[in-house]
């Protein structure tokens, strides 16, 4: 479900009645985590300022699109794939090499032309370069399950990262690529942090609202009969493969989608952006916020988001050493997550 | 393919299937007629699993032909044996665990092609269908509840009652009345009883030798891969060799 409606009626509901208050606080821990995490952001937000507020925002926006897709096949399909940052970082490129017009010339690559097409023409090419990338690597994919599929997923990782580094007359390798562009609609640019924000939130609501008709649909439900038994759900007549195939493809393009907007919000982008840790991350993201759960989903990227981006305003910790105390931090919760909670924290599935 | 072979719901023409060294099912041939009961029974190790598991496309062939419903097959596809009209339920029960009773019955109810999935939500019809199904089963107040929340007993009903909810002419029970407590194993009896009277074509494989007396019309017997014997269930039950197979070495 998008919108966890049952949450919202069961608050309207306690908000009349305090004394069940405490009765429901043990029964439904998806209601209070979400108020903690909205609490969170509020106060995130107060401590922080507007700006640097709606730059998280804009992140969460960006990981809740990745989370969401990759949850259609982690959770909903049990493929545990590590590689999707491969299909973000196709939809990044994309955006970058298509509309920067920033010059580039080295003795190994010679002048790299460049486009400089807008903005909402190049995002449906994020989309569609990404789909195809899923595809081709797809259909070899589709003979692995389990615990090789992790495997060979990592190798894409590897792959798609070694390309971005290496394949310079393209990517312009570890040197990066500047001056990608803002969306433009006629003289009206997305220049503005919150503008880009809506912006982002509309496709984060695009995303989760396709997410959604796919998975209360019936292709949906045998998705889910394949992560719980693939040969059997092929005795009644269905070819997992194909099933399979079409939601790893649909994901990606979710993701490409991901890439085209993380690289014009960030203006910047170098291969860094695009190793395998995120993928890691991205995975810890779904399984913390739940399987098979676009709202999980959500609440993870949301719990990311703010752990990643507030612990820069803890005041024990010095400011050289929070990059790595946030993974540090990120991989304790999701070790204890794993002990107490195992389904994450609103699903009600497991690997 | 035989002359009569309008009469035969399966078929098999010297089907081979080896684990290593291991001949699980060697060159067997075997002839299963539409409607009525055929029961396979057989020592522990003897290829009855493996059988099921060929003939229902879970285990490719190493060799032969598998005949369902007069079409040939040297590659058995497990999801183009229901269009040929089958369906079976395993020896272990393999329900899809973590989603509802419900759906559970629903996913095999509805669009098998992509596109038209994706499209298709609930349609009264198999809606209806599925309600049936669960309270011929006696799990419809359970439909909520997750497949691995169930009794083994009532995992075993309602992979019974998926199968049925195919609506195939032949359905390949695997030892269904396994560890199931009296009441239950008389439930499973009934329904396969109702659905030999239905007309269906019901192969089982079972160990109880009084369940095979009471529900079988035709009986096949299998010993080390190979076919010991075939045919009425008194005749061959009392046959030497098979009491041999059974009682002997």
């Amino acid at each position: 479900m998008p919108v966890n409606i049952e949450g919202i009626r069961e608050f309207a509901r306690l908000a009349r009645e305090p004394s069940e208050l405490v009765r429901h606080a043990r029964g439904n821990i998806g209601l209070w985590l979400t108020l903690i995490a909205v609490a969170a952001a509020a106060v995130f937000m107060l401590m922080s300022g507007t700006k640097f507020a709606v730059g998280a925002a804009t992140l969460f926006a960006i990981w809740a699109i990745l989370a969401v897709s990759l949850n259609l096949v982690v959770g909903y399909t049990g493929l545990l794939s590590v590689g999707h940052v491969g299909f973000f970082g196709i939809g990044a490129y994309t955006m970058a090499v298509l509309t920067s017009e920033a010059p580039y010339e080295q003795l190994r690559t010679g002048v790299i032309p460049t486009f400089g097409w807008p903005f909402f023409a190049v995002l449906p090419l994020c989309i569609v370069l990404a789909g195809l990338a899923a595809l081709i690597v797809g259909v070899v994919f589709n003979r692995f399950r389990d615990d090789i599929f992790v495997l060979v997923s990592f190798g894409f990782a590897i792959i798609a990262y070694s390309v971005f580094l290496n394949l310079r007359s393209v990517t312009r390798g570890a040197f990066g690529i500047h001056e990608i562009v803002r969306p433009q609609i006629g003289a009206w640019t997305f220049d503005g942090n919150v503008a880009f924000l809506l912006l982002a939130l509309v496709f984060l609501g695009f995303v989760m609202l396709i997410s959604w008709f796919i998975t209360t649909s019936s292709f949906g439900r045998v998705l889910t009969a394949i992560r719980e038994d693939e040969q059997a759900i092929e005795v009644f007549g269905y070819q997992a493969t194909h099933f399979k195939l079409a939601v790893w493809v649909i994901s990606a393009m979710m993701a490409g989608l991901a890439g085209g907007l993380f690289a014009s919000w960030t203006r910047f982008i170098d291969p860094n952006s695009f190793i395998l840790l995120e993928s890691v991350l991205l995975v810890s993201i779904v399984i913390l916020g739940g399987l098979a759960s676009i709202w999980g989903s959500l609440l993870g990227a949301m719990a990311f988001v703010l752990l990643e981006e507030g612990m820069r305003f803890l005041p024990f910790i010095p400011t050289e050493y929070t990059g790595q105390a946030r993974q540090v931090v990120l991989g304790i919760l999701l070790v204890l997550l794993m002990l107490f909670r195992p389904q994450g924290l609103v699903g009600r599935f497991r690997l | 393919m035989t002359a009569n072979n309008e009469a035969l719901a399966l078929e098999t023409d010297s089907i081979s299937k080896h684990f290593g060294a291991v001949r699980a099912v060697d060159e067997l041939s075997l002839s299963i007629p539409r409607q009525g009961t055929t029961s396979i029974v057989g020592p522990n190790g003897s290829g009855k699993s493996t059988l099921v598991n060929l003939l229902s496309g879970v285990l490719p062939l190493d060799g032969g032909m598998v005949i369902i419903d007069g079409a040939g097959l040297r590659v058995v596809h497990a999801h183009e044996t229901p269009a040929h009209g089958l369906t079976r339920t395993f020896q272990e029960v393999r329900l899809f665990d973590q989603i509802t009773v419900w759906d559970n019955i629903m996913v095999v109810l509805t669009e098998r092609k992509l596109f038209p999935s994706l499209l298709e939500r609930v349609r009264p019809a198999n809606r209806r269908k599925a309600q049936d199904i669960l309270e011929s089963v006696g799990m419809w107040e359970k439909r909520e509840s997750m497949a691995m929340e169930l009794s083994y007993g009532q995992r075993k009903l309602l992979e019974i009652g998926r199968a049925m909810a195919m609506d195939v002419q032949t359905y390949l029970f695997d030892e269904p009345f396994a560890g199931l407590f009296p009441q239950m194993l008389e439930r499973v009896k009934d329904i396969m009883k109702q659905m030999r009277a239905d007309g269906y074509t019901i192969v089982f494989v079972s160990h109880n030798m009084d369940i095979v007396r009471e529900l079988s019309d035709r009986i096949i017997v299998l010993d080390s891969g190979t076919l010991l014997a075939a045919g009425d269930v008194e005749p061959v039950l009392g046959s030497e060799e098979v009491i041999e197979a059974y009682l002997g070495a």
